[in-house]
């Protein structure tokens, strides 16, 4: 079929059916229901105020954002991960289907041992919401016994040394508590908070994105494609709407 | 049997790529075809507009676009004898899981295969002798051809990339070498749909590189089309704008290749067609003969079983879920790695990658302008194009430099080796490095082993209690061989190109595990040839045991090349679709002589 064809054919067909309802003359109220963005597709924004969902435990939001504050200090780069609205995204997110891990596959049995090996680090049945209430005790805990002080008391140093031992797999957070992984999925959701769009609640002020230089939420680049080397000074943009 | 709907020509299990164009291919003929899919309708305007892609935490990091592991997963090991572990959390297998299937939130990088990926045993006997080939068999590897050669894919080939406008220059035309283009591809009869893309800052650096090396660089054909479009079946395509947010995301723009950007607009129109979507097909059920099927049992999302009926079934549910669905069929037979009975399963293979990355004092790369396609390539180490007499392994890559996406988490870690990954340490190596840092792909060849295959698992299952597929895999001397030599060059090319402190990730270099993978070019295990002794399909990719069937997908590979399967996919899903409405439909049995 040619091109010629084809187009005719596309119009007879439209004609006999299908399309052609929705595109004879009609009175229209509202917006068309076939066009319109499906709900599931639509950005859902970090939910503001109302205080935290997930973090409830006081002691669990000044342990992690203890954490999350050395992971991201403030400094000549930008604020830190608390300053940037890292604890609200890191909320936000637990309670959510990612807290839920609703995407993961969590069916027993799960044989630790093994799948560590074949997979080459630990398996969990376990949410990262369950993760999070189960960590942030372990690390607790590990304070009051190490120090005798409460985890978010120590000093910059000391939460310092303790991240690099959980990050190295030398700090043993107890039973149930995988404390490498743990850093890892802290790492991993602090840094998530700094760099996602501030619709869902971090990166304030898109500091993290100025922090890097790069330009959000812009979707045609076509007119710099051509430019070599340059600093090309685009200011951010996120989907947040202006006001 | 309860909720039986009326019989179909044909039914197509999986609307994605090879689905979409097999519909689209025997519509057009006049077959009454339903698709049953089990993702949701996803289309352009409604889900992702340019409002709504540009989101990286929710597009990338979380992967709303793609089948989670809680639909299905596969279970992994790597050798027999292993218990195999399900794959628990997000990795390297990137299923797509709605209407347009991956090729929604694929890349667009859109080869053809060379000629010799389709003959490698023949062609390696032929210019090394029968004794390599020999040796190489005696180590494990299971070589063999497609059944298929390069000229008789060709116009196949073109085909797909008329409706999906694909952008790019030839480099080989009518066997005319043609310099800026692979010189190294196949001959072709016409020039790409759509001029090739614009080089980035570091694309043009790479280019300079190589070309200075004496290397034949060239862009890569891409599925992000370059300039305005109408492809055969009357369908619009706007030009690339470079988002960056390609991958893993949808199109905003009309500008990918996509089902819903090339094919559905047409196809939806089509009285004669009907999508079942949020519907998954569990099995397909035998004629009391065995020798053909009556059509496919499915369950929809609330859970109501039913029976589509079919003259023909079209398996198209991905390379993994192709081999799944043949043996959850009791189609064929399982393949047995210890006497290498059986065809289903048979000839898994991965990608064999490894990248290398380079900073640049003082550059700025700005690398969120950027396509899932966009970047340069040479071929000179790819394939058989190079002399292979004095090495020892056969086989190549691609190698790439690229100019994918400047997105900040996914880059996160992409900073000077030595630096910390948190604390002032990360955000002083992050906000410098975010502009200075450029990456080359070796993209290669895996070539089959005797070991590598797939099966369904003894222990765990999907949510409708089936059990999942399990792969056992890993990487050949062969391949690791092949890679280690290529990713050499990559290094040679960073240093040329003046990159400093080079960090080299040679996936192969340990155990093949689908966390340690970036790529999500899984194939083989429901292989096309010509010998129903080694081959799941015939060269029409009609199933040896139940001549009714027909399945493409990257499963048909029998290799893979050093390059990405899709626009080998669509290819084969044309040829699929016209050896069934030209011959099989007024004449149904085997179309090859077993
Ligand atoms: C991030 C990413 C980037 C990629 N980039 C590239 C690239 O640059 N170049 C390239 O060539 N390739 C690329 N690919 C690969 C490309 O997406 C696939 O090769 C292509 O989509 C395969 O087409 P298909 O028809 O076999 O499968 P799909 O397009 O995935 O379609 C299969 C469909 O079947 C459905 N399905 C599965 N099981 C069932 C069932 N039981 N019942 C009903 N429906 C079912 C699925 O939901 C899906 O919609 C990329 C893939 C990913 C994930
Ligand atoms: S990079 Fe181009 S093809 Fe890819 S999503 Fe953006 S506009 Fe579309």
């Amino acid at each position: 079929m040619n091109r010629r064809e084809a187009l005719f054919s596309l119009g007879s067909m439209a004609a006999a059916g299908g399309l052609a309802s929705r595109a004879g003359a009609a009175e229209l109220k509202g917006f068309p229901k076939q066009t319109a963005m499906s709900a599931d597709h639509l950005p859902t924004p970090a939910r503001s105020g109302g205080g935290f969902q997930v973090l409830k435990s006081e002691t669990d939001q000044k342990t992690v954002k203890a954490v999350f504050d050395r992971l991201i200090p403030a400094d000549d780069f930008g604020p830190s991960a608390s300053e940037a609205g890292c604890l609200e995204f890191l909320d936000d997110q637990l309670s959510g289907d990612y807290g839920a891990g609703k995407a993961l596959y969590l069916e027993a049995p799960l044989s630790p041992e093994n799948e560590e090996e074949i997979m080459g680090a630990p398996q969990f049945l376990s949410t990262p919401r369950e993760r999070y209430e189960t960590g942030l005790k372990a690390l607790e805990a590990y304070a009051q016994d190490t120090d005798g002080a409460a985890f978010h008391a120590l000093s910059p140093d000391r939460i310092d040394e303790i991240l690099t031992g959980l990050e190295a797999g030398e700090i043993d957070l107890g039973e149930g508590v995988n404390g490498q992984a743990f850093f890892e999925l802290m790492l991993q959701n602090a840094r998530e908070g700094y760099l996602a769009d501030p619709l869902y609640g971090g990166n304030r002020d898109m500091a993290g994105w100025k922090m890097i230089g790069f330009p959000g939420a812009r979707y045609d680049y076509r007119p710099y494609v051509d430019r070599r080397n340059e600093d090309l000074g685009l200011t951010p943009v996120s989907l947040i709407p202006n006001d | 049997m309860a909720n039986e709907r009326p019989k179909a020509d044909v039914v197509i299990v999986g609307l994605g790529w090879a689905g979409s164009v097999m519909a689209e291919e025997l519509t057009r003929a006049g077959l009454n075809v339903v698709a049953i899919e089990r993702g949701a309708w996803r289309d352009t305007s409604t889900d992702f507009p340019p409002a709504v892609d540009p989101d990286e935490l929710r597009w990338h990091t979380r992967r709303e676009l793609l089948q989670p592991m809680s639909v299905e997963t596969t279970t992994f090991r790597n050798k027999t004898g292993q218990q195999a572990a399900p794959v628990r959390n997000w990795n390297a297998f990137q299923f797509g899981w709605n209407v347009g299937g991956a090729g929604t939130h694929w890349a667009g990088m859109s080869w053809r295969f060379l000629p010799w990926d389709f003959q490698v045993a023949t062609q390696t006997a032929e210019r090394y002798g029968q004794e390599r080939l020999d040796s190489l068999m005696a180590e494990g590897l299971q070589l063999q051809d497609w059944g298929v050669t390069y000229d008789e894919m060709a116009p196949y080939y073109d085909r797909f990339e008329r409706i999906a406008g694909t952008s790019g220059k030839a480099g080989n035309l009518n066997g005319q070498k043609i310099k800026g283009g692979n010189v190294f591809e196949g001959p072709r009869d016409r020039e790409y749909p759509t001029p090739q893309l614009k080089d980035t800052n570091w694309m043009s650096m790479y280019r300079d590189t190589t070309e200075g090396m004496g290397y034949n660089p060239f862009t890569i054909p891409a599925g992000n089309i370059s300039q305005a479009y109408v492809n055969p079946l009357g369908v619009t395509m706007g030009p690339c704008t470079y988002c960056g947010f390609c991958d893993f995301h949808g199109c905003g723009n009309f500008s990918k290749s996509s089902p819903q950007a090339c094919i559905l607009p047409a196809l939806m129109r089509r009285s004669n067609f009907t999508v079942l979507t949020e519907t998954e097909v569990l099995h397909a059920v035998k004629h009391e003969d065995g020798k053909t099927v009556k059509g496919v049992k499915f369950v929809t999302r609330d859970g109501e079983e039913g029976f589509q009926p079919a003259d023909v079934v079209c398996i198209t549910a991905y390379q993994m879920d192709n081999v799944r669905l043949m043996l959850l069929s009791g189609i064929g037979e399982q393949y047995d790695p210890a006497t290498q009975q059986g065809t289903i399963g048979r000839n898994y293979s991965y990608q064999t990658c490894s990248s290398v990355t380079g900073f640049f004092s003082g550059a700025k790369m700005n690398p969120f302008i950027g396509g899932g396609a966009l970047g340069v390539q040479i071929d000179d180490f790819n394939g058989d194009n190079f002399d292979h007499s004095e090495l020892d392994f056969i086989g190549g890559a691609g190698i790439m430099g690229y100019s994918t996406n400047g997105r900040p988490i996914a880059n996160m870690n992409g900073i000077r080796p030595g630096n910390k990954r948190w604390g002032s340490e990360w955000k002083e190596a992050y906000a410098r490095d975010y502009q200075e840092v450029a990456n080359i792909f070796c993209q290669g060849t895996s070539m089959p082993t005797r070991d590598a295959y797939l099966s369904l698992d003894p222990t765990y299952t999907d949510r409708h209690g089936q059990p999942l597929l399990r792969l056992t895999f890993d990487w050949n001397r062969n391949d690791t061989s092949m890679i280690d030599y290529t990713t050499k060059k990559a290094v040679e090319i960073m240093r040329e190109a003046g990159g400093e402190d080079i960090m080299v990730d040679n996936q192969a270099e340990a155990s093949w595990n689908p966390y340690k993978q970036h790529s999500s070019h899984t194939i083989g295990g429901l292989v096309m040839g010509s010998n129903p002794a080694t081959s799941a399909l015939n060269p029409y990719l009609q199933s040896w045991d139940c001549h009714n069937v027909f399945s493409v997908g990257a499963s048909a590979f029998p290799n893979n090349g050093g390059y990405n399967p899709t626009l080998t996919v669509g290819a084969l899903a044309v040829r699929a679709a016209r050896a069934i409405h030209e011959t099989y439909i007024n004449n149904p049995g085997p179309l090859v002589e077993a």
